[in-house]
């Protein structure tokens, strides 16, 4: 499971890996919204973690298709299915999510602090929506990991998977969103919607494997 | 014991397409007359409904609103249990009975949101807000969009039905949210007034023609989705004729 993990790291930071595509997406979105909403500062600063979270859901979604496709195309995933009399399949679909996560949604919780900076906020919300993200995002990727899974036989299924596991990942928004918020809001509460944050999280980190590793066997047979 | 073996022998019956397409063959004109008997009867008893004091005439866009919106939840649970059915029991018709029901289902919960829209524009004053209630089910109504793209993206029904029942199994806990959001949040959307312990806060004047429309409607569904099952079986049939006569063909020209 290490040696799965350091291989699918090593694989991501490549150049063909798509990681810092990924990044460049996140800025490009965030780059854009004061162009779309006006460079009011404190209209951005507003909306500042809302934008964040969403640049970063979509970044984290442009990434997913690639999460069992390449494999697919070199064989390598054949032999994961087939291993999986000694190692359980969904573990191993949890590990390749966990390095999929290090490599091209890490950044991006790395590079919302500055972001932040750009959309005027304050130093206590932005390390809210970082710890926020930090801890929601891994949802995204193991719901998502469901949508690739399922989408896996098809020729061109990048586009197909973002729109079939974004209403999944509206309850991660949210909550992540409205934690935020809470850090920032005198009456809004915040460790309430970041614990529901973290249940989320660890409530796909079970679900969300099983259910790949059910569509991966009925893919390869 | 012998109840269900019967039972387990009648589904296994149904199995066989043939089968199931003489026993809807032989349904379908009674469920499309009850259908129709029973909407005119609740359409009538709807007509005759009072005005309510506060909301006037409006009241009655209820009288579809619950109905589409109940079905809309129903059927993404026949789904579901559809869904069980491909991958637990590997029932030959499952998938085709998930495949037919997934338009019907946006349908009815597109038509859930406009009716509810139309509804909120004299009451609350806007078409649409962003409380639980709306937003899960507009989720769901994103979802079966998803299923459906899904299903169509593949052209292999048995490769297609598989992923189908798992994206749909994962969306079911999308179920409970719509049915719970308004007691867990407090939202601008009514909490549920009909089914609920102590009984229904609902007039009987109000109760009654919900009720027989609710039936009317929970029929039509049935009617429609028998309809559309068979036009799937039926359609697989022609698929797999073409083909049997395309590889005939093609041997005659090469012999």
């Amino acid at each position: 499971m290490g040696a799965l993990f350091l291989r699918d790291v090593r694989l991501g930071l490549r150049a063909g890996g798509g990681a810092l595509v990924g990044i460049l997406f996140f800025l490009a979105v965030i780059a854009v919204v004061p162009f779309g909403v006006g460079p009011d500062l404190k209209l951005l600063s507003r909306i500042g973690a809302a934008m964040l979270w969403i640049g970063a859901l979509l970044a984290t979604l442009l990434g997913l298709d690639r999460l069992f496709q390449a494999d697919r195309d070199d064989g390598s995933l054949d032999l994961l299915i087939m291993a999986s009399d000694r190692h359980m399949l969904p573990l191993t679909i949890l590990v390749k999510c966990l390095a999929h996560w290090t490599v091209s949604v890490l950044p991006l919780v790395i590079a919302s602090p500055l972001l932040g900076l750009f959309m005027n906020m304050e130093p206590a919300a932005i390390g809210a929506t970082a710890l926020t993200l930090l801890v929601g995002t891994p949802a995204i990727t193991l719901i998502g990991a469901v949508g690739a899974a399922v989408a896996v036989s098809l020729p061109r299924g990048g586009l197909l998977v973002s729109v079939i596991i974004l209403p999944l990942t509206i309850p991660v928004l949210i909550f992540g969103v409205s934690a935020s918020y809470g850090a920032v809001e005198d009456p809004a509460p915040f460790l309430a919607p970041f614990l529901i944050l973290a249940a989320i999280t660890l409530f796909f980190a079970v679900l969300g494997p099983i259910a790949a590793a059910a569509a991966l066997k009925s893919s390869a047979d | 014991m012998s109840d269900a073996v019967s039972k387990t022998g009648r589904w296994i019956d149904l199995a066989n397409p043939t089968r199931f397409l003489s026993l809807a063959g032989g349904i379908l004109p009674w469920l499309g007359g009850l259908t129709a008997l029973v909407l005119a009867i609740g359409f009538w008893m709807s007509m005759n409904a009072p005005d309510d004091y506060q909301q006037g005439s409006t009241v009655k866009i209820m009288f579809i609103h619950v109905p589409f919106a109940w079905l809309s939840m129903m059927c993404y649970t026949i789904m579901s249990i559809a869904a069980l059915g491909t991958l637990v029991w590997r029932h030959p018709l499952a998938d085709v009975s998930a495949k037919a029901a997934a338009p019907i289902g946006a349908v009815f919960t597109a038509l859930a949101l406009i009716t509810g829209s139309l509804w909120g524009k004299p009451m609350w004053g806007t078409w649409w807000v962003w409380d639980a209630r709306l937003t899960s089910v507009f989720v769901l109504f994103l979802m079966y969009l998803g299923i459906i793209a899904l299903t169509r993206a593949m052209d292999d029904p048995a490769k297609s039905a598989k992923a189908t029942a798992i994206l749909t199994l994962v969306g079911f806990i999308n179920i409970p949210i719509i049915k719970f959001s308004v007691d867990w949040w407090n939202t601008l959307h009514q909490p549920a007034s009909v089914l609920r312990m102590g009984g229904s806060t609902l007039d009987p004047s109000y109760l009654k023609p919900l009720l027989v429309m609710a039936i009317g409607f929970t029929l039509l569904f049935f009617t429609l989705h028998m309809m559309a099952m068979r036009n799937e079986i039926w359609r697989r049939r022609v698929t797999a004729m073409r083909r049997v006569a395309a590889r005939s063909a093609d041997r005659g020209t090469v012999s």
